[in-house]
């Protein structure tokens, strides 16, 4: 099983130089387009078939490939067991639905040999992570994974933007990377042995466990998108080509939650009390910081990179209720929580690059992302407009579609925390459950928001009045996607049994089995105390909106006249008297911005008689930035100044700092016990 | 045929709600008027109005999507499911088990999306006033409709309505304090959900005072009448839950016979007038706020709320 | 029946909890003297059920003290000044609204803590009670010290005493001589301060303790 991965992958791979190669060749660059998405498609195909099958099967002997590279005495451990099956299948989904994607929408890419030799060998590294048993490969492959990704965020060098935004992402990367290190390191103990077997078995001191735990909360943290580690994601995101977009917000993210769960679930053993304290109250602030950010914000991919770090909370929200349950040994109740945890994993790596991919196809067919210049794109492009509606219907968490379901386990696990004990739990829940039903609601009003004025309404400039409906390709990939989210929606018993082994491995319980119960709803923990039926609710709906508009037209009235919209009394409204994205937000800006942006609206009015224009300035900072990152770069700068002075050093001191140094190690061996 | 006379039951209760929600408005309609020493309009007059909006022809704006067209169906659809989830005159509907209170917010919070897309679609700057306020009030009013949801639910031990029902009916309950914040919160939010005053006048004209009537501002004929309609039936649904969740007497069991159905049938007729009666006093004797200091009234909505669930959580007796 | 008192008993001292929130809430200096007396009426009707669930008459008339004095007489004074000092604006808050009520909640989640876990063996009425009290008290020292209008601030003092009198009637036994002295000191507290307001007021036209300090001499 893992050997056919391993053979997959090792596809992936060579399919670099191939791009390489044939992107160089004149003419070639269609060409080369085709060939490698249409490869990438196939192979990831293969691969998440290889991971569903892994994770139906679930034998306890998952077999360990190991591989003569890395280190000589460690070589390459490779392992497929149902945690890894699972994000394996998240990854592999999300690569085929990009490469679909990618098919249509590479042809608009103008270098593409800058995109194409990064991008499979992107897919393998995360491949990798997922698949690597010991800490070597998992950092080799963590940071073969952010070298690639960063090369194809600054694919579009020409702009000063891209190029900052590859950086901060190259520094926050770096960051999380040497966390881990550490972390890895922490685990492998003074003995140093690396494969994750043995650090499962070895008992790290109640210290050393919670070093780890911080160490690897901050580093996949800052992977995922986790508040105040976020600053990269909404500059990187938006900067690569939107298919990479999609990959790094749906699955990218998501690796990074794999090895959260890995390090602190798998490895660490049983949690400690308060472990489930920092990761709820983190996630909670996520949550809302990330909606919040996203509501201020005119650029539909940067909007959809902070709705990322919104659902990356939200996931985290139930994975610390998943560890506060696990340390007090309820173990049914752990398993709520995760699977509410993965469930969301999965759902929002679906209607995430369905979104991206919406926003590649605007951004293909009217040039810009700024939502102030769009609008009326439903007319002119139908079948994006109903996919996006869908995946946007679908991320703010509602009926019938999958994003309501996650979000229901995990009201439902909220509902069963009084039972914890610790004072602390006891104040913490009610309060991250309060800023998880306002993350939801902010959510829906960020959703309208973005496909309201970005589709609905009139066109605010020619760009958007002559855009075209998206290619075959591209429309399918949408399509597929919008159509797992249905399924996912009405059908939830399905996935919540298909994640029964993955929760078994990790907390040692399960939910109950979902597929007996009758009519296919869902029963998270007993039948008295709630159930849903996603595929009745939606079978209503449909049912009763359809005889209903029956009715009216055959018992009242179908006819329809087209007039112009009131307009006042004003004749011929402008198109710039419609509501644009900064005025839509402007009540919820007024209300939660005020404090937290420092929002302020500046209006400058000409004097009279003048006849320059009148200017209404949104003036808006972000606080985390400003207090937290801009200091450390300045603090940067400051030592790198002080420092500057060994630059220009005589010969004589480069020699005598040599010899303080030598006599300095010297010294340490002497003493050292 | 227990199955035959469950669906039976299913089926009256979704006719019932139908076709009290417009007799419910116009008894609140005509409280108001006499409350204001006018004559106001007849008891039946929101049924006339129904009757002759669908016979009307619909004028859609010119550059109206299709989404424009299909909202009003969805949102009459989505309001008419959650309003006939909530138990009536007896709890334990056949399909009670397929949402439970956390799903019928959902369900409301997807016809309130459609809504403010609608508001958004014919790209006046009516509707954007409409849906951005409602999205704002929505962002305060669904977070402490959860809360509230939440510290309930931690009493009666379930988030099913009808076994909720079933226990706020029986002796075990008690008199809270959760259960009292819970209820001064949940009326806060239905007023705010409904559009009532002081958060929207549901009478006016006047764009800068409208949220729910500036986004339905340009539907006409068998539309508007349907979103009418579906804000009837909101309206009923939200007397209905503070009448099932806080004044339960009457209502009937699954098991019960034809004398207890008739008394549940009355029993909620009673509740239904005594919570129109309340909301045209209450009307009458406030002042629409200001849209600016709505955050702030929601918003203690909220507050109640979450000290109603924290202290549920801090102690098994509050 | 018990169950019901101890449940009524619990209410009422919850609703205090709930006026006090009422209190900070608003923003008008006459709507806050109406809910003053609401809350010193609520007190009232608190101390006089658990004269009736403990058995204690002497309480009876402890509440009377509290009726007469804080919800009637009390409120009455207040207008008085209100009116006299020309004082009907507004009330200038230091910290907002919303900020201001959830600091509330995260004071009375600190006091649930304390009191529950510091009380662990007690009648459970009485813990809940105090732990009640105890909120009532420290919303009350929020309110003086997000308040700038001096009137505002005596309501918050006002309102603290509440607390205290909740908790001494929920801890079963207070005598009533204790009551009495306690009530008069703050009845004389109040005189003073009323006497003092008019003097600043005549002496600079403004109650504003934010102004107020500019006279000092000092910067902040």
């Amino acid at each position: 099983m893992v050997a056919y991965a391993l053979c997959a992958v090792a596809a992936l791979l060579a399919l670099s130089p191939i791009a390489v190669a044939a992107s160089a060749a004149p003419r070639g660059a269609r060409a080369a387009t085709s060939l490698v998405y249409g490869a990438c498609l196939i192979i990831t195909l293969i691969l998440g078939a290889i991971a569903l099958f892994a994770l139906y099967r679930d034998s306890a002997t998952t077999s360990v490939v190991t591989l003569p590279l890395g280190l000589p005495w460690l070589g390459a451990h490779f392992r497929i067991d149902a945690l890894a099956a699972f994000f394996l299948v998240v990854v592999n989904l999300g690569g085929a639905a990009a490469s679909l994607f990618a098919l249509g929408y590479g042809r608009h890419e103008h270098s593409p040999q800058r995109v194409l030799p990064f991008y499979p060998a992107y897919l393998a590294a995360m491949n990798l992570v997922v698949m690597a048993d010991d800490a070597f490969s998992f950092l080799v492959s963590w940071e073969f994974m952010s070298l690639t990704s960063w090369a194809l965020v600054i694919a579009n060098h020409e702009l000063r933007e891209n190029m900052r935004a590859g950086f901060v992402y190259l520094m926050m990367a770096s960051f999380g990377t040497l966390m881990l290190l550490l972390a890895f390191g922490l685990l492998a103990g003074p003995g140093g042995n690396y494969t994750f077997d043995a650090i499962r078995t070895s008992q790290p001191a109640a210290i050393v466990a919670a070093l780890t735990f911080t160490l690897a909360l901050a580093g996949a943290g800052s992977k995922a998108g986790l508040v105040p580690l976020h600053a990269w994601l909404p500059l990187a995101h938006p900067a690569a080509p939107s298919h990479v977009s999609a990959l790094m917000s749906g699955v990218m993210t998501k690796v990074a939650v794999y090895g959260f769960l890995r390090i602190v679930f798998d490895l660490l053993g049983t949690p400690a009390w308060w472990w489930s304290i920092v990761v709820l109250a983190l996630g909670g602030i996520t949550a809302v910081m990330g909606v919040l950010y996203a509501l201020m914000q005119r650029d539909l991919k940067r909007v959809l990179a902070y709705s990322t770090i919104e659902n990356i909370g939200i996931i985290f929200v139930a994975l610390g209720l998943a560890l506060a349950f696990q340390s007090e040994g309820l173990a049914a109740a752990a398993a709520l929580s995760l699977t509410a945890g993965l469930f969301h994993v999965f759902n929002h790596s679906l209607f995430k690059s369905l979104l991206f991919f919406g926003a590649g196809s605007v951004l293909n067919a009217t040039g810009t992302r700024d939502m102030e210049h769009l609008g009326g794109l439903i007319h002119r492009m139908p079948r994006t407009a109903v996919v996006f509606l869908a995946g946007s219907v679908a991320i703010s968490a509602l009926p019938p579609l999958n994003g309501f379901v996650s979000e229901w386990l995990i009201f439902q696990a909220i509902l069963l925390s009084p039972q914890l004990p610790s004072w602390g739990l006891k104040l913490t829940v009610p309060a991250v459950g309060a800023l998880l039903a306002l993350s939801a609601a902010l959510a829906a009003a960020c959703f309208v928001r973005a496909f309201g004025i970005t589709f609905l309404g009139r066109p605010r400039t020619p760009a958007a009045s002559g855009a075209q409906e998206t290619d075959g390709h591209s429309l399918a990939a949408m399509v597929l996607l919008a159509t797992l989210c249905l399924i996912a929606g009405i059908l939830p018993g399905l996935f919540i049994d298909a994640l029964a082994p993955v929760v078994q491995l990790l907390v040692r319980g399960r939910m109950p089995v979902q597929t007996g119960v009758e009519w296919l709803s869902i029963v998270p923990i007993a039948e008295s105390r709630s159930s849903y039926n996603g595929l009745l609710l939606f079978s209503f709906m449909i049912v009763s909106g359809a005889t209903t508009a029956f009715a009216i037209h055959r018992l009242a009235s179908d006819k329809l006249r087209r007039g112009p919209a009131w307009g006042c009394g004003y004749p011929d409204a402008s198109v710039a008297m419609q509501y644009t994205a900064d005025s839509f937000a402007q009540p919820i800006r007024r209300v939660f911005g005020t404090t937290l942006f420092r929002a302020r609206e500046i209006g400058e009015m000409p004097r009279p008689g003048s006849t320059a224009p009148a200017r209404l300035t949104v003036q808006l900072r972000d606080l985390i930035w400003d207090y937290g990152y801009a200091p450390i770069a300045i603090g940067v700068d400051v030592v790198a100044d002080r420092l500057n002075y060994l630059q220009f050093l005589t010969i004589r001191s480069y020699l005598s700092l040599v010899f303080a140094a030598l006599v300095l190690l010297l010294l340490v061996l002497a003493i050292w016990p | 045929m227990a199955v035959i006379r469950d669906f039976a039951l299913q089926g009256a209760q979704m006719l019932l709600v139908l076709l009290l929600s417009p007799l419910l408005t116009g008894f609140v309609r005509k409280l108001k008027a006499r409350l204001l020493r006018r004559q106001g309009p007849p008891l039946l007059q929101p049924y006339r109005d129904l009757i002759r909006l669908m016979r009307k022809e619909v004028v859609l704006a010119d550059n109206a999507s299709w989404l424009f067209r299909v909202i009003p169906y969805f949102v009459f659809a989505a309001t008419w499911i959650a309003a006939s989830l909530v138990p009536t005159f007896r709890s334990g509907l056949l399909f009670s088990w397929s949402a439970d209170l956390i799903a019928i917010i959902a369900v409301l919070a997807s016809a309130r999306f459609a809504l403010a897309l609608a508001g958004l679609d014919v790209g006046t700057s009516f509707g954007g006033i409409g849906s951005s306020r409602e999205v704002m009030i929505a962002s305060l009013a669904e977070p402490a409709m959860l809360m509230i949801v939440f510290a309930v639910a931690l009493i009666a031990g379930s988030t099913q309505l009808s076994t909720m029902a079933a226990f706020m009916n029986s002796p075990e309950v008690g008199l809270r304090v959760s259960l009292g914040l819970a209820l001064i919160a949940l009326v806060i939010v239905a007023i705010a959900e409904n559009a009532r005053i002081p958060v929207d006048n549901p009478a006016t004209h006047l764009e800068l005072t409208m949220v729910h009537e500036a986004m339905v501002l340009e539907y006409s004929g068998r539309h508007l009448a349907l979103i009418e309609l579906s804000a009837a039936l909101k309206l009923l649904l939200y007397i209905s839950l503070i009448a099932c969740l806080f004044a339960p007497w009457g209502l009937s069991s699954p098991a019960a016979g034809p004398w207890e159905f008739t008394v549940g049938a009355v029993a909620y007729v009673v509740k239904l007038a005594a919570g129109g009666a309340l909301l045209a006093v209450f009307e009458t004797v406030i002042a629409k706020m200001r849209v600016f200091r709505l955050p702030g009234f929601i918003g203690a909505a909220l507050m109640l709320a979450l000290l109603a669930t924290l202290l549920r959580f801090v102690s098994g007796s509050f | 029946m018990p169950a019901l008192v101890f449940d009524i008993a619990h209410l009422l001292a919850g609703s205090l909890v709930v006026m006090s929130f009422v209190q900070l809430y608003q923003d008008r200096l006459s709507a806050l003297i109406n809910v003053f007396a609401v809350h010193a009426l609520v007190l009232a009707l608190s101390v006089a059920w658990q004269a009736f669930a403990q058995g204690a008459p002497h309480l009876y008339i402890t509440a009377a003290i509290a009726l007469v004095f804080k919800a009637i007489i009390i409120p009455v004074a207040l207008r008085r000044i209100m009116v006299r000092l020309g004082i009907h604006r507004e009330i200038e808050v230091v910290v907002g609204v919303g900020p201001a009520m959830l600091l509330g909640i995260g004071l009375v989640a600190l006091a649930m803590v304390v009191m529950l876990r510091v009380t662990a063996e007690a009648d459970p009425l009485a813990r809940e009670d105090l732990a009640f009290a105890l909120s009532v008290v420290l919303l009350g020292l929020l309110m003086m010290v997000t308040r700038r209008n001096a009137v505002s601030q005596v309501i918050g003092f006002m309102s603290l005493e509440n607390g205290l009198v909740l908790a001494a009637t929920g801890a079963k036994g207070m005598p009533l001589v204790v009551e009495i002295s306690v009530a008069f000191s703050v009845l004389i507290a109040f005189i003073v301060i009323g006497i003092f307001l008019f003097r600043i007021r005549e002496r600079f036209d403004t109650v504003d303790m934010q102004a107020l300090d500019k006279f000092r001499g000092e910067r902040r």
